[in-house]
């Protein structure tokens, strides 16, 4: 029955399309083509179009605040995607019990995704401040020894901001392990189970390689999720102490928007796309190629 | 308290009806005057411009100032449709008219005496290539100590005229068991801190050498290595959860008399005011160490755009002309809790804190001790202002930093254009 109208209006299906194409042409890769080419100029205060060749890149890598904030990109990308991979996997794993009120604590422990990182970064600012939180509670206690200012060590502070991370991130990779884990045929287990697989065995070497996909797709929205943040550091630290907690977001915002350096801002951000990009289109790549 | 301001809002509006013009026009402003006593400073202002008949409209911005604000605002200049005025101080105005988007403001300037009532200091970066552009609002002192003299007396301690003092002092207050510096470890609060050092050890001299004219030379001198250590030895005096705190909770340990004292800019009075505080009495505001005979400043200033409108331009000049008229600067200082930009005026209406300040202030500008603020976007670009606000800053996080390391990469950071 559509068939026939289909036939009769080819352009129908296009031109419902083009307004979200072109926005999308526009409003995405139209701005990175902008903030590319803002990249090579000397723009200021406000963007000017005199063409500086890679003279940005090169104050950038020369700029220590970046390396920090590379460093603490790799010290709190690993940590936010290895722990929250980790600890929504041992929940899954948990919560693939057939235990009681599972319904319950799976919406308990994926609550953190509904909050803001701004939300989950002043909370866990107020718990791990000493002044304030756990340290001056155990105070209270009675524990006096007690120690705990990793928020205020400028060598420390950026492992909060990955505690933080991962608390917020672990219940959501929790939801996409439990779906993989639901998803896999039962027979299988009761197959492994006669022939005298112990539980944790069926896990390590059954289950958990056949999540391989889950996996991926996993990393891949926790990855570009770590070389994104920003409101969480905003929220938790904002950057502090000095700047010991900067990442690549904070470091392009600051440049970019407080201190009239859009060249350098444009520079930082390019870098930070092609990071993303790194990950993502060998991971796309084959994708498509299975599809064929 | 509330009805004097009133009546000098409707005297203000009154005075200035007088020169109503035949043009009507709308200036449209971008301000963070909207809690408070600002608030109503800002209602006297646009009071003015209606009672000249022209129309007023706020510049509204979704989430606040600060960033924000200026990103729209960038945005609104490049597409050809500037406000009338903005809220922007110090290099930062150079930045924006080396752009070509400020008005000339000259004929103002000489109708109403400018280059007359303000210091030179302070007229050079309101100007651009000997051009007015901008109109200043009002004058903040950064070098201010705060000090509970409940705190000082029960440790047995004076309130310090020189770092050595300030030092026996915080030693007295400690072994008291109260924190002796009150300090919120953010980045500017830090490079706050720094530059009252620097100017109260290093000198005027100094000061301006290093820190507004950036010489190389005189950043990698011992003067600055010992500036470099004082300035550390102060972090062993505030307490560990410093870091991140904000400035007015800092200052709320000061009047709460759990630490003695806080360097900070004179707008922490509004705290003390708010907390019901009398100063002399329950605060004692003192010129930071060593810094008695000179004055930090930091001048707010509206940055005038180049407008298309003939009516809009004429509502524009009225807007320069009433910032700068001591009506207004007397009114909105009041509330604001700043002093005067304008030389000359009356303090009678002041309290003793400003009152110390404006004579400071008059004194400085003659003898020229009046340095502009580095901490606070007054001295260099921003750029280069931040740069070094993140070498400072890291040097007092860094417990393993020696002075000289920090040195080394505070002259790398001037070069940051």
């Amino acid at each position: 029955m559509s068939a026939p109208s289909a036939l009769r209006t080819p352009w129908l299906p296009k031109l419902v399309v083009a307004p979200s194409f072109i926005l999308s042409f526009l409003f995405i890769y139209g701005l990175m083509a902008w903030n590319g080419y803002l990249s090579v100029s000397a723009s200021r205060l406000l963007p000017n179009y005199e063409f500086v060749g890679l003279e940005q890149y090169e104050i950038l890598f020369e700029n220590e605040r970046w390396w920090v904030a590379l460093r603490n990109l790799a010290v709190f990308g690993g940590l936010f995607i290895g722990g929250g991979m980790a600890v929504g996997l041992l929940l899954a794993v948990l919560l693939d019990q057939k235990i009681r009120a599972e319904g319950l604590l799976r919406t308990i422990y994926l609550y953190p995704m509904a909050l803001s990182f701004i939300v989950t970064g002043t909370a866990w600012k107020w718990m791990l401040n000493p002044g304030l939180g756990l340290e001056h509670l155990m105070h209270q206690w009675g524990f006096t020894e007690f120690e705990f200012g990793w928020l205020v060590d400028p060598d420390k502070a950026i492992y909060c901001v990955a505690i933080a991370g991962i608390w917020q991130s672990a219940g959501f990779v929790m939801a996409l392990f439990l779906a993989g884990l639901r998803g896999i045929d039962d027979s299988i287990i009761k197959a492994a189970q006669v022939d005298g697989a112990s539980l944790p065995k069926i896990y390590w070497r059954i289950l958990i390689p056949t999540l391989r996909p889950v996996f991926f797709s996993t990393l891949m929205v926790v990855s570009h999720l770590a070389i994104k943040s920003f409101d969480l550091v905003m929220a938790l630290t904002a950057g502090g102490p000095g700047y010991a907690t900067d990442l690549p977001a904070t470091f392009m915002y600051t440049m970019a928007f407080s201190r009239g350096q859009i060249g350098l801002g444009a520079a930082s951000a390019t870098v930070m796309l092609a990071t993303v990009a790194a990950i993502v289109v060998p991971y796309l790549y084959s994708e498509l190629r299975v599809k064929k | 308290m509330n009805k004097t301001m009133t009546l000098n809002a409707l005297a203000l509006g009154a005075l200035l009806t007088c020169a109503a013009a035949a043009h009507a026009g709308e200036v449209e402003v971008l301000h963070w005057w909207t809690a408070g006593g600002e608030a109503k400073a800002a209602a006297a202002l646009k009071a003015t411009l209606q009672a000249k008949g022209h129309t007023w409209k706020d510049f509204a911005v979704a989430g606040g100032g600060g960033d924000s604000a200026m990103t729209v605002l960038k945005s609104r200049v490049v597409s050809g449709n500037a406000p009338a005025a903005a809220q922007i101080k110090g290099p930062s105005l150079q930045e924006w008219a080396r752009e070509g988007v400020l008005a000339n403001m000259d004929d103002v300037a000489k109708a109403e005496k400018w280059d007359e009532s303000l210091p030179k200091v302070v007229s050079d970066i309101m100007k651009y290539k000997g051009n007015y552009i901008a109109a200043p609002v009002n004058v903040h002192r950064v070098n201010w100590l705060w000090a509970n003299p409940e705190a000082f007396k029960k440790a047995g301690a004076k309130v310090p005229t020189n770092w050595d003092e300030f030092f026996v002092a915080a030693e007295a207050l400690k072994k008291a068991g109260i924190t002796p510096v009150a300090h919120g470890g953010q980045n500017w609060q830090d490079f706050t801190t720094f530059e009252a050092v620097a100017l109260g050890v290093g000198g005027v001299e100094f000061y301006k050498k290093a820190l507004v004219q950036l010489d190389p030379a005189t950043l990698n001198s011992p003067t600055m290595e010992n500036v470099l250590s004082t300035f550390k030895k102060v972090k062993g005096y505030t307490d560990k959860n410093a870091p991140g705190r904000d400035w007015n909770l800092a200052t709320a340990m000061v009047i709460k008399g759990e630490a003695g004292m806080q360097i900070m800019g004179d707008w922490a009075k509004g705290e003390f005011i708010a907390a019901g505080k009398v100063p002399g009495k329950d605060f004692v505001c003192a010129p930071a160490p060593g810094t008695a005979k000179s004055f930090t400043f930091n001048v707010d200033s509206f940055a005038l755009f180049k407008l298309k409108n003939d009516a809009n331009v004429k509502a524009q000049k009225d807007l320069a002309t009433a910032i700068m008229s001591p009506e207004f600067q007397e009114l909105f200082n009041l509330n604001k809790g700043s002093i005067p930009v304008r030389l000359g005026m009356k303090m009678d209406k002041f309290d003793d804190c400003a009152k110390t300040s404006s004579a400071d202030f008059v004194a400085t500008a003659k003898s020229g001790a009046l340095v502009p603020s580095i901490a606070h976007g007054m001295a260099v670009p921003s750029a280069a202002e931040g740069a070094i606000k993140d070498a400072v800053s890291q040097f007092w996080n860094t417990d393993k930093m020696s002075a000289k390391d920090a040195m080394a990469k505070i002259v790398a950071a001037a070069k940051t254009k």
